[in-house]
């Protein structure tokens, strides 16, 4: 049975309110007819006796109390779901955006998702090679991992992104596909992804999701839900690895604040509502492996931090529910190095099980220990230098300098399509280590130094 | 028969019943047509509001809403231990069998398995009389653990009726109680407890034995008591779920209650994982015997995070009355006071401190209060220890659950950013970190380790609060003009950072160590330094002194010396010996 509630009792920013509303339920899809023919859709958020306070996506412009009349659909939020999603470009809220007409549903779901029970999860070890020296020795991805780009307005992060997806190395024959969410971001940054795909030969492998930075804000809220909705059928029903992009978590962000504050809810830290953690969590937390299917879901999300400040709320509370980060550095950047991967403060928490003998090789742990060691050292000295100059310093000091350069400019930096092997990377590492003084090297066994350490004659 | 109430409103996790009911504060309630679990947190004239434990969509005012007339309660019995639970102790493995890899709604699962047999020993007989507390029959629950079915703390009276020894399903009647009043009790293996109200205990006890733990930077620089609270305060990528887990894989305490409040799905099923793969290194038994897992994931209903840490708390009393020493984990605590304050903003309390409600302070002191060493209704002695993990936003430490948490607890490990970028793991800084216990306990390391423990423990202290002090210097004018003295203590610092404080846990070896290696391992390095200190003063130049190989041969002893043989320490102080002899 379908009702149709002619006109509204108030409308407050994105927020329309009904009364006289009976059987409504809480997170119900509604329809809203205005004079003229346009049909928006919203969403229950908030019930009341027989009053019903329904969020707008589309925002309610031009929406007045006498012009519009809502119909209550009598289910929640559901996408259309079916394999020939891949390839397909739909909108903030799931609608095709391509022309390419209606996807056949072969099933429906509700875009909330649930829970995985953390008992039927599958421990993440499968490492993901992405040919990004910085990242596959020293934060190393892994399937079913979670792992966010921390970046800042006008860093090479969508760069890093496009790398990671056109080199990210899943070969061994299982069906691997990318679900890419834009969340208003620029038309031309959506292009570029789109460009870059095309160029890369995986457009066919990519399901896009993309609310632009001009399309309606409410929309975005609903955008990432529905990319993971997509990802997670694809990956736990139809047996595919997924990698999930989400771009930007900022902008998401702020379009939860606006939203929060048209509630009028109570603010927490800079405005951001107090649910801010456990909405992130709802997002982030939809990566993983289940039990019984051999599809994963991988999520790279990326945020610009507002000011270059990683205290900010939005990636302090994102750092606290992924699986660690790879932070950009902007002086970095700035020196010309490509991709501007700041180590000491980039983490993967799930690496520790995913490299080694029989993933990666056996010298791997402590290689990256050990780099991750002598560069902190290497800040040390610069800090030092800066203070002091360079000509004060102890030899010891000098050194360390020297291997700092070397290690920016030949093992982070590389080009956008170097894809360098494993054995290449750890190769490497073991090269610039070996500028050092085999006594220094603190963190490594001495039989793994035996075999890997090459000492520099003069 | 209890009126019917219906849902008048819904907002989130919270929902309203219009008009006065005869619901009471804190009774726990089913909401809806899938029964829903719900918890009444406030009522007034006009509206009741219940928090709803399980996620809200699709709920319609008008559903019903069916009280129970009992508060917010947990099943204790035989069963418990290897379970793994959510924040309001449906057990998650049934649910996983019986509904799939995602969570459902409103299953009602039995939290202990009603079906499974204990071979139990009945204590009491007819005609006995049995107080609150008192043990009437055990079983045993795991190979490593008996389980020891109390009375009820508000029950006492005679016994009546007293079955015989044998096998006994958790619900089966093993006793029947004639009370004071006249009424018949009976009482089975299991019982129920409301999970806010601490379970009463006799008197509590004087602090005298440190929980070990097997983390050097914690047993040795920073112990914490049996029965004692400690927080561990971290940034994100500090290494604060690192450091929990090995406490529970390694800490000496009989039970683990592990909570996983608001954390990572991952991080649930690693933990899982592990613990029943690892075995205890005193029973050889796996490690989940002895352990309870509380998940309550990030993307579980907030309501349920907030009753996660009470949930636990009331596991570990229960086997704190049996007489055994408990230790529980809570990762982290900044999620449930989170938690907290959502609730409260949605019930538009005025908010306090960065928009934690005002009674946040006292949540937390009557949840550490809950930790300590008493003595049992049953006259056994048992504790119950406490370690709340803290994620400060912006890895800052004034901030309000840090700064309440630090009121609380007597022993604070502080996590240091700058450290874990370093990996310098575990990143406890040891000048911020501090542990009141030390004088407590300062006895009981005098006659179980060593008479001389202590004064080696402050002796390292020393040193690294020397390099602190000196650190300030080298970071302006560099560490090459310091005079020969103080490089030195620059260098024993480090043997000590490295060789000492760091430990990793990855490494077969060093991942735990027993506390008498800790202090073999402080003598090398404090004879590593007197003998290198009379060098120098006989004029030997300190480059010398450090080129002799023996200060990286003692960072890595923690390595090569075996855990079972800590005494072959003695021939590296008698190598230093040697090679200094050889010096002068």
């Amino acid at each position: 049975m379908v009702t149709e509630h002619i006109g509204l009792s108030e409308i407050s920013g994105s927020l329309v309110i009904l009364d006289n509303v009976e059987d409504a339920f809480y997170e119900e899809m509604a329809e809203l007819h205005l004079d003229g023919g346009a049909v928006r859709s919203g969403r229950v958020v908030m019930i009341e006796g027989k009053r019903a306070v329904v969020q707008v996506f589309e925002g309610t412009k031009d929406m007045s109390v006498s012009n519009t009349s809502t119909v209550l659909k009598g289910k929640p939020m559901e996408i259309s779901l079916s394999p020939e999603i891949i390839g397909r470009v739909f909108d903030g809220l799931g609608r095709p955006k391509d022309g390419l007409g209606e996807v056949f549903p072969v099933c429906k779901r509700n875009i909330n998702g649930s829970a995985i029970n953390p008992v039927s999860r599958v421990y993440p070890k499968n490492y993901i090679r992405t040919g990004i020296s910085s990242i596959d020795a020293l934060a190393t991805l892994i399937r079913g991992q979670k792992l966010p780009i921390f970046s800042g307005s006008g860093m090479k992060h969508n760069e890093l992104a496009v790398q990671i997806v056109k080199q990210a190395d899943v070969s061994d024959g299982e069906d691997f596909a990318i679900v890419f969410a834009a969340m208003g971001v620029k038309n031309d940054v959506a292009d570029y992804f789109r460009r870059s795909f095309e160029q890369a030969g995986v457009m066919n492998r990519v399901t896009m999701f993309l609310n632009l930075s001009n399309d309606p804000i409410i929309e975005r809220i609903i955008t990432p839900k529905c990319a993971l909705t997509a990802a997670e059928y694809l990956a736990f029903e139809c047996n595919m690895n997924i990698l999930v992009i989400l771009t930007d978590m900022t902008s998401y962000c702020e379009a939860l604040r606006e939203f929060s504050s048209s509630k009028g809810e109570i603010p927490g830290r800079k405005g951001y509502p107090g649910y801010l953690y456990s909405d992130l969590a709802s997002l982030y937390e939809r990566a993983g492996i289940v039990k019984g299917s051999k599809g994963s879901v991988t999520q790279i999300p990326i945020l610009t931090m507002p000011n270059d400040d990683i205290t900010h709320p939005i990636p302090d509370l994102t750092g606290f529910i992924t699986e660690g980060q790879i932070v950009l550095d902007r002086s970095l950047e700035n020196t010309g190095i490509y991709p501007p991967v700041s180590i000491l403060m980039s983490l993967s928490r799930l690496m520790k099980d995913g490299i080694g003998k029989g993933f990666t090789r056996d010298d791997h742990k402590a290689l990256s220990d050990q780099l991750f060691a002598s560069y902190a050292l290497v800040q040390d000295a610069r800090s030092l230098a800066s203070v002091i100059g360079e000509d004060e310093l102890s030899d010891n000091d000098k050194l360390l300098l020297q291997f700092g350069r070397e290690f920016e400019t030949r093992f982070l930096k590389q080009g956008e399509s170097e894809n360098r092997t494993i054995e290449e990377t750890l190769d490497l590492g073991w090269e610039l280590l070996s500028m050092l003084p085999r006594e220094s090297l603190d963190r490594v066994s001495d039989d793994i130094l035996d075999k890997h350490y090459k000492a520099v004659v003069d | 028969m209890s009126q019917i109430n219906h849902i008048y409103g819904i907002n989130g996790p919270v929902v309203t019943v219009k008009g006065k009911t005869d619901l009471k504060m804190m009774e726990m309630v089913y909401v809806g047509e899938h029964s829903l679990v719900g918890e009444v947190i406030r009522i007034t004239d006009e509206l009741t509001t219940i928090q709803v434990y399980e996620d809200t969509a699709g709920l319609r005012p008008g559903e019903k809403i069916v009280s129970t007339s009992y508060p917010m309660s947990v099943t204790l019995g035989p069963g418990l231990l290897g379970n793994i639970y959510d924040g309001i102790q449906k057990p998650l493995t049934m649910i996983a069998e019986n509904s799939g890899v995602f969570l459902t709604r409103g299953v009602d699962t039995p939290s202990i398995d009603e079906n499974k047999e204990w071979e139990t020993v009945v204590l009491i007989k007819a005609g006995d009389t049995v107080s609150p507390g008192q043990i009437i029959a055990e079983c045993p629950e795991t190979p490593i653990i008996k389980h020891k079915s109390l009375v009820p703390p508000d029950c006492s009276g005679e016994v009546i009726k007293a079955a015989a020894n044998g096998k006994y399903k958790v619900g089966d009647c093993i006793a029947e109680i004639k009370t004071g009043d006249g009424s018949i009790r009976k009482l089975s293996l299991a019982q129920k407890w409301p999970i806010r109200t601490p379970r009463p205990a006799g008197a509590r006890l004087p602090i005298s034995k440190p929980l070990i733990t097997g983390q050097r930077v914690i047993d040795t620089m920073f112990p914490i008591a049996m029965g004692g609270a400690a927080a561990i305060p971290g940034g994100f990528g500090t290494g604060k779920t690192v450091t929990q887990h090995q406490l529970a894989k390694f800490a000496d305490a009989d039970i683990i209650v592990y909570v996983g409040c608001g954390e990572r799905g991952n991080e649930m099923t690693q933990a899982l994982n592990e613990f029943s793969e690892l075995t205890d290194p005193s029973t050889g038994r796996p490690l989940l015997e002895r352990t309870i897992l509380i998940a309550n994931t990030s993307n579980m209903p907030v309501a349920a995070r907030e009753a996660s840490i009470y949930t636990g708390i009331t596991l570990a009393e229960y086997y704190r009355d049996m007489g055994y020493n408990t230790a529980l984990m809570a990762d982290s605590t900044s999620r449930w006071a989170e938690a907290l304050r959502e609730i409260s903003g949605r019930l538009e309390e005025m908010p306090a401190d960065e928009g934690y409600p005002a009674y946040l302070p006292s949540r937390l002191s009557e949840f550490y209060e809950r930790a300590g060493y008493f003595e049992a209704l049953s006259g056994k002695k048992g504790s119950i220890t406490l370690i709340g993990a803290v994620s400060p936003q912006g890895a800052d430490f004034s901030e309000p659950v840090t700064q309440n948490t630090k009121r609380f607890t007597r022993c604070f490990w502080a996590l240091d950013k700058s450290l874990a970028y370093a990996r310098h793991y575990p990143a406890i800084n040891w000048n911020d970190s501090y542990s009141e216990y030390i004088a407590e306990l300062s006895d009981w390391y005098r006659d179980n380790i060593a008479r001389d423990f202590i004064q080696c423990r402050n002796e390292i202290a020393s040193i690294l609060a020397e390099e602190t002090k000196l650190m300030e210097i080298v970071k302006l004018i560099g560490s090459e003009i310091l005079p020969d003295d103080q490089k030195l203590t620059l260098e024993i610092a480090r043997v000590i950072r490295i060789g000492f404080l760091q430990q990793n846990a990855m490494h077969e070896t060093d991942t735990y160590t027993p506390v008498y290696k800790h202090y073999k391992m402080m003598q090398a390095i404090l004879h590593l330094n007197m003998k290198a200190k009379e060098a120098l003063a006989r004029q030997i130049p300190v480059s010398r002194i450090f080129s002799t190989g023996m200060f990286d041969k003692v960072i890595k002893m923690k390595y090569e010396i075996p855990n079972d043989k800590p005494d072959m320490i003695d021939d590296y102080i008698k190598e230093i010996d040697a090679v200094y002899e050889n010096l002068i």
